[in-house]
Formats: C-alpha cells, sequence, structure tokens
C-alpha cells in the first residue's frame, strides 16, 4: 500500500513537473488578461445595447466614422466622402485593402446592409433612415447616400460612439433579422473573436488581426490609427469585484476596466497600480417619472421634482468621492459642446417649500409615488433610498419598492397602473456618450408610445428634435439645444443626478490608453 | 437488490416530474421578463414583443410547459435565451469545474475530518477532543466567504503561493489544476471538516461503547485494529450519509466558492441564468440538481449495505 501511494505521488509530481515545464512555450506572445465590468453573454452589437457587447463590438468591428479625443467625427473606413451643394448627396469611399477577417475585401454592398440593419434598431439611425430617399452602391469601395432633406445625423450617426454603434458586418451577417441575433462573428476590426475559445461566465478571447489595415494617422479616441500591439487579449468573467482587485494586485490580470469606488483606495495603495480616467464625460445618473399614470402625468408635478431633488447627495451616496464625480446643471453633458446651463436657475437645489407649493397647486392628494429601487447593481442601488429621502422632504409620499436589477427592466416597460404592477418612477444611468444631444439622448424622447419606457408625450418637444436632426450649423445646434432644454423644464421628461468617472485600474506595464467614450484596446502595450 | 434499485430509479420520475412542473411555474410566476433583458434600454414595445414572440413567450403557459415537456422527453433540453448555446453545451462545459471542486473539496474533507473526529472519540473529554470540537464549532460559525478572503490574502497575496482565482481544466495540466483547485476546496473543506468530525465523533463514541468493542479488547486486539477495524466500519453509515448528502451540495450549490474564486461551474452558471432570467437554463440546471441529489442518494443507500451487512433490501 505504501508503495502504491509513492508511485502514485511521483507520478503526481511529474504530470505536474511536465505541465509547468511547458507554461514558458505558451506565453510566447503577449497576453493581456481584464476584467470588465461584464460578462459578454450577447455578442450582436445591433441587436442589444448593452455596453459590454458595444465594447465587444469595437474589438471586432470597425466604423465608417468614428468620434476622435476632441469629440470630432472622422472618418474611419472611410478614405473620402463628399457632400453636394445642397447637402443631398453624399458619396463614400472605403478604403483601399479593408478586409473581413475571413480574408474577404470589404465592399460598400456590406457596409449598406450593415446601415441598414443598425438603422432598423438604433433610436438615431431610424431618424436618419426619415431622411435618406435611397442608398445605392457605385462600384465596389463607393457608395451613395440620397436625402430627402438635409440632416446633420448622417456623418454624425454613422460616428455615433456608443450603444448602438454602426459597426459594419459582411452583408450575408447584416442581412440578418435585425431582432433576430447574428450567428456569425466575423469583422474588420483590429481584433478577432476566437469562438472556440468563448466560454460565457468564463472568458472571451480576442487576437490580433494580422492583415488590419489601420489608418496613417494616430490614433485619436475611437478614430486614427488603430495598431493592435498585443496579440491575445482575454476578457475574464469574475464576478466578485474584491477577487479582481485581489487578482490585480497579485499580477494574475493586467486591467480592471470599472472597479467599484470603495476598492480604489486598495488599487491606489499599491504602486505596482495605476488609475486611469480614460472617459471624462464619464456617466450620468437619471431619474424617470412615468409620465402614463398620475401622479406624473400631471407636468406640474413633475416639475415639482426638479425642485426638490439635487445632485450632490445622490454623487455623495453612491460615488462618495469627489474626484469621480461632479455636479452638472447642463442636461447635455458638462464638457461637451452641446453643454448650457440655460433655464436651469433655481433648479437641482433641493427647494423643498418650491417643490411643495408646486405640489399644492398641482393639486397632488398624497398618493404614493412606487419608487423602483434595485438592489444587485452596485452603482444604482443607493439612488433609490436618496431620492426617497429627498421627495418626501419636497412633499411627495413615496413607497419605495425594492427588488434586483432585471425585475426593474422587466416592470419598467409596464404602463399599468401601479396596483397591475405599474410604476411612477425609476434611476439608471447613461454612459454620457449616449446623451450628448436631443436626438442621441433616449429620455427626450417624447413620441408618447414610440418613446421609451416614462413615455412622454409632447409635439413642441418632438418638434424641436426633428429641428435639430435637420440642423448641420453647430452653432445653430446649439441654440436648439438650449430650446430644448427651456421645454425639457416645462415638461420635464427625466431629471438629470449629475456626472461621475469609473477609472480604469491597470498594472504600471500596460500603456497607450486612449482617451475615448468607450474603453479600447488597441494602441495599448504590455511591457 | 436489483429490484430495490430498479424500484428506486421508478420512484425518482414522480420526483423529477413534480420538480419540473414546480420550477416551469415558479419561474413564470417571479417578476422578470428575459424579452426586456435582452432587449435593453433603447427597446420600443415593439421590440420587446417580437423577442417574446421569438422565444415563444407570448403563448400560453401550458403550451410552453408542453413544447418544453416534449423536448425533454426527446432528450433535448433545448437552447439558451442568453448564451446562444444548447443548454446540454453549456451543462457540460461547466460541470468539470464543479464536479472537480466537489471531489477535491470532499477528499481534503474526509482525509482530515475522519481521523480527527476517531482521535477525539479515542481521546474523549481530554485537550484534544476539546480542540477537535472548538474547530468544528468554528467551522460551522465563519461564513465561507470570510474564510476564502482569509486563505487568499495570506496564500496568494501574501505568500504568493497560488493563484488569486481562476480555474485550469485538467487537460491543460496537473499542476496548474491543482495549483488553482486549492484554496477554493480547501476554503469549502472547513465546514465539511466540522461537519465529518462531529458525526465521525459521535458515531465512533456510540460504537465505542458497544459490547464486542470491549470483547475485542478482551481478547487483546490492538487499540488501532480496534478502532479502525471495528469501530469505524460499524459507525461508517452516518458518516456515509452525511459524506453524500455533502457531494450533493457541492455540485448544486458552491455558488459563493465559485463566484469568490471566479471558477466557471454549475453555481455561477445557476446564478446568472437566473439574474438574466434564462428560463431553460435555469430548469434544465434545476432538474440536473434534483437528478444529482436522487442517484447521491440511491448511491448512500446501496453503500450501507457494505459497511453495515444487516443492511438488506
Amino acid at each position: 500500500m505504501t508503495l502504491r501511494w509513492k508511485s502514485f505521488a511521483v507520478a503526481a509530481a511529474l504530470l505536474a513537473g511536465s505541465s509547468l515545464a511547458g507554461m514558458p512555450t505558451a506565453q510566447a506572445q503577449t497576453t493581456m488578461k481584464v476584467v470588465m465590468h461584464s460578462d459578454v453573454k450577447i455578442v450582436d452589437p445591433i441587436w442589444t445595447t448593452a455596453y459590454i457587447v458595444r465594447n465587444h463590438g469595437y474589438m471586432i468591428y470597425d466604423t465608417l466614422f468614428a468620434l476622435d479625443d476632441k469629440g470630432e467625427v472622422k472618418p474611419q473606413m472611410v478614405e473620402t466622402f463628399t457632400e453636394s451643394p445642397d447637402k443631398l448627396t453624399y458619396k463614400f469611399t472605403l478604403r483601399d485593402g479593408l478586409l473581413w477577417h475571413d480574408g474577404k475585401p470589404v465592399t460598400s454592398e456590406d457596409c449598406i446592409a450593415s446601415i441598414k440593419r443598425w438603422s432598423a434598431r438604433d433610436p438615431i439611425g431610424q431618424k436618419l433612415m426619415t431622411f435618406v430617399d435611397g442608398i445605392t452602391a457605385d462600384d465596389a469601395r463607393s457608395f451613395t447616400v440620397k436625402l430627402k432633406s438635409s440632416t446633420g445625423l448622417l456623418i454624425f450617426g454613422l460616428g455615433k460612439p456608443s450603444s448602438n454603434v454602426p459597426f459594419m458586418m459582411p452583408k450575408r451577417v447584416a442581412e440578418t433579422d435585425p431582432n433576430t441575433q447574428i450567428s456569425e462573428f466575423i469583422g474588420s476590426g483590429p481584433f478577432v473573436l476566437k469562438t472556440d475559445e468563448w466560454k460565457p461566465g468564463d472568458k472571451i478571447v480576442y487576437t490580433k488581426f494580422k492583415d488590419y489595415k489601420p489608418r496613417a494617422e494616430p490614433a485619436s479616441g475611437l478614430a486614427g490609427g488603430k495598431v493592435a500591439k498585443i496579440d491575445r487579449i482575454e476578457w475574464l468573467a469574475v464576478s466578485d469585484q474584491q477577487q479582481a482587485v485581489n487578482a490585480l494586485l497579485a499580477g494574475e490580470i493586467d486591467m480592471i476596466e470599472q472597479p467599484s469606488f470603495d476598492l480604489i483606495p486598495l488599487l491606489k495603495a499599491d504602486k505596482a497600480i495605476k488609475l486611469i480616467d480614460y472617459n471624462p464625460l464619464g456617466l450620468q445618473y437619471t431619474l424617470r417619472p412615468n409620465h402614463t399614470i398620475k401622479p406624473f402625468d400631471n407636468p406640474k408635478i413633475r416639475q415639482a421634482l426638479t425642485y426638490a431633488l439635487n445632485q450632490k447627495d445622490f454623487l455623495e451616496a453612491v460615488v462618495g468621492n469627489p474626484d469621480y464625480y461632479k455636479t452638472c446643471k447642463a442636461m447635455f453633458i458638462c464638457g461637451s459642446p452641446m453643454a448650457s446651463e440655460k433655464g436651469m436657475d433655481g433648479l437641482l437645489e433641493s427647494n423643498f417649500n418650491k417643490s411643495k407649493e408646486l405640489l399644492k397647486e398641482a393639486g397632488y392628494d398624497g398618493t404614493p409615488v412606487v419608487l423602483l429601487h434595485s438592489t444587485d447593481l452596485q452603482t444604482l442601488t443607493n439612488l433609490a433610498p436618496v431620492a426617497k429621502q429627498l421627495m418626501e422632504k419636497g412633499g411627495f409620499k413615496v413607497d419605495m419598492q425594492s427588488s434586483d436589477w432585471q425585475s426593474v427592466v422587466a416592470r419598467r416597460v409596464r404602463k399599468t397602473p401601479v396596483a397591475d404592477g405599474g410604476w411612477n418612477a425609476m434611476l439608471t444611468a447613461w454612459v454620457s456618450a449616449d446623451v450628448l444631444n436631443p436626438v442621441m439622448a433616449g429620455f427626450f424622447n417624447a413620441s408618447c408610445d414610440k418613446a421609451a419606457f416614462g413615455w412622454p408625450c409632447d409635439e413642441q418637444m418632438e418638434k424641436l428634435r426633428d429641428d435639430f436632426a435637420r440642423e448641420t450649423d453647430p452653432a445653430k445646434q446649439k441654440a436648439i439645444t438650449e430650446a430644448v432644454q427651456m421645454r425639457w423644464r416645462e415638461v420635464v421628461t427625466h431629471v438629470h443626478l449629475g456626472q461621475y468617472t469609473v477609472p480604469i485600474a491597470t498594472r504600471q506595464n500596460i500603456s497607450g490608453i486612449l482617451t475615448a467614450a468607450a474603453p479600447v484596446f488597441w494602441n495599448l502595450e504590455k511591457k | 437488490m436489483l429490484g430495490y434499485i430498479l424500484r428506486r430509479l421508478l420512484a425518482t420520475i414522480p420526483v423529477l416530474l413534480i420538480v419540473a412542473v414546480l420550477v416551469f411555474l415558479m419561474l413564470r410566476m417571479t417578476p422578470g421578463d428575459p424579452a426586456a433583458v435582452i432587449a435593453g434600454d433603447n427597446a420600443s414595445t415593439a421590440q420587446i414583443a417580437a423577442i417574446r414572440a421569438k422565444l415563444g413567450l407570448d403563448q400560453p403557459i401550458i403550451a410552453q410547459f408542453a413544447i418544453w415537456a416534449g423536448n425533454l422527453l426527446q432528450g433535448n433540453l433545448g437552447e439558451s435565451f442568453f448564451f446562444k448555446k444548447t443548454i446540454g453545451e453549456l451543462i457540460l462545459g461547466r460541470i468539470e469545474p464543479t464536479l472537480s471542486l466537489a471531489v477535491f473539496t470532499m477528499a481534503i474533507a474526509i482525509c482530515v475530518a475522519i481521523p480527527l473526529g476517531v482521535l477525539a472519540a479515542y481521546k474523549h473529554g481530554s485537550w484534544i477532543d476539546r480542540v477537535v470540537m472548538g474547530f468544528s464549532v468554528l467551522g460551522f460559525s465563519v461564513p465561507v466567504f470570510v474564510i476564502g478572503y482569509l486563505l487568499i490574502y495570506v496564500f496568494a497575496i501574501t505568500l504568493g503561493w497560488f493563484p488569486v482565482q481562476g480555474y485550469q481544466p485538467i487537460s491543460a495540466g496537473f499542476g496548474g489544476f491543482i495549483q488553482r483547485l486549492t484554496l477554493p476546496a480547501v476554503t469549502l473543506s472547513v465546514i465539511y471538516i466540522a461537519l465529518i468530525a462531529r458525526m465521525t465523533r459521535a458515531s465512533v463514541l456510540e460504537v465505542l461503547s458497544e459490547d464486542y468493542i470491549r470483547t475485542a479488547r478482551a481478547k487483546g486486539q490492538v487499540e488501532r485494529k480496534i478502532l479502525f477495524r471495528h469501530a469505524l466500519k460499524n459507525a461508517a453509515v452516518p458518516i456515509v450519509t452525511v459524506v453524500g448528502i455533502g457531494i450533493a451540495l457541492l455540485i448544486g450549490g458552491v455558488v459563493v466558492t465559485e463566484s469568490v474564486f471566479a471558477i466557471p461551474g454549475l453555481g455561477r452558471l445557476t446564478v446568472d441564468a437566473v439574474l438574466a432570467r434564462d428560463y431553460p437554463t435555469i430548469q434544465a440546471v434545476i432538474l440536473l440538481f434534483s437528478v444529482v441529489y436522487v442517484a447521491v442518494n440511491l448511491g448512500i443507500d446501496l453503500v450501507y449495505c457494505l459497511f453495515d451487512p444487516r443492511i438488506r433490501y
């Protein structure tokens, strides 16, 4: 018996030794291990707006245009484009030598099919298509877009930086029904998805696309030369934030995309780690009232919200560290071109007397407001208790109902009275890149049933949004934006609760992180 | 014996049927809509409705159940709403880490707990007994994640002996496999060591007071033989029960440990599926867990005969 155990131990040691001996060969290429904010379960960035899928999209797909680090839209797959004097005809020519990951050339037909699928799902795409008369392929590398009337949305939309991003796909893939997920994951971007190694719940793996042809310009935001310098990138699914931080401290992983705020001091204390604010515009918190049922069907009662609430209380409760948040009364993101504080005087300052006064004028009968509280998302959990407290001080009665986020997501699409499972208010966050102007920002859509959950209904707001979509002059766009903000003060589609940023945490040997609206992995180096 | 096994196997059918119906109904009564989850923030009501139709969620519950049960009878567990894989593929991909963790954990627990329990029983009332029982109370009382983080801090971050997280399949190298599994298995084993040691101590103590032990001692048998050949064998039935149930629990419920150590096993699959309202995956995994429980219980009953020849079926 003793002999047998000894033999087993020797065999085990030999096996272990042989497996360890094999490791250096396997690690010859540069590999970067990253913990992203979520696991990738869906890989169709047109089908879903989930930010993790958008991030995945930037790995394997490319775009016709892209936003640079100054917030300007620049050609990406497009080499040149021309605009007719009447601004109704646009001709696009693709860069020479663009290839799909299967080695086939990228054609104008592929891009037309991709634009059509994207526009069927995306709010800007849908609006853009109301201006489009037709898109035709001129030859393998060129296509023409004819408009019914001029719009600033064409180039802007094709360079839209966040969900849904108009990523280009091969025609056979892009012809998939927009309501069905694609089943083939071929892009023309700087990285290739290793489908054989993708294990949802464990990891998703990308390798460098050796035939990718980057632009000649240096990388800038989402635009410029996308040069992949790391051979293999693994996004690991680590659901426990503390464990992700432990792994980064121990050098087992190279980066955490969104470390939780309470663990940042641990990371700051380690000299091997650096924190980088890659997206200075960050995110924006929002309270969305349901316009279809009492009491928020009354605009005066919605206005009371803008007096009762203030941004600092929310930001302190959730983010806590002033380095990572800022109060900003501008609806369209402080630091971006359309930001303006016009019409915001006196609002978002927790003027409880004014709030009570408005509720009295509106005849608020004290019916409790059902406020949805999600309990399982760290970045949202503390918002509802703060909202409840401030609203109650402002004269509302609040019935805060707690559940997990997915229950909130399911419930928020219900228009029924609260007694039948409906709701009055809920809280969420938007990436600033999705809220840069009145057409992009989904909560400004006031087209009644066609609007996002909450369903605001206001013809004047819709007219202003249409005006914005038609306008091509940035100065005039800004003026329209201010008019939107003034109208918002009357109709209160939603209430913005401040901006915050989440830094990326990396090991010191990682360099080249770009300032962009989404985390990207080209230009990164690991030494 | 064969008749008994067949009867037990037949008895599992109504159990599984009841579990299937209950799980199916409970999921449909739980708030949450997979279509809304899939559709995302910008989706219109029409888009959500289209996804519901695509997934068959717009059909009456009875029709949905009939389709699912029909597929199940043909061995088709369906396709995940989210992972875009068949459930069979998903489970196969997740079963190795969970099984490895369960087996390794129980191996550690058995190797440590049984000698400790026997020793505590043999040294009944001594300081050794008190230390073993004190450890046992501690093992029950400290939450798994606290032990996990403590071990990670000491052995992974401070000493650097083990990786902080992750799983390596055995096919990628035995050394890495064992290295990555050690901390999670030790973490999980603490509670089982406590449980099995207590059970072993109690059972062995009971047996040690039996007449045949006194007879063996009177015949001059050495204590080691008395303890391990006579006492432990006769005390084995409750220990086997605890070990068996422990394995079943480990396969079905190592969610915290799998999350803390980032092990892509069935526990995390279940949590992910529940959070995403992935009905087909939840249904299949819970059914699988039920099958495991039934099978383990049957196994335990059969193993009883090995230790106690008086038990007959």
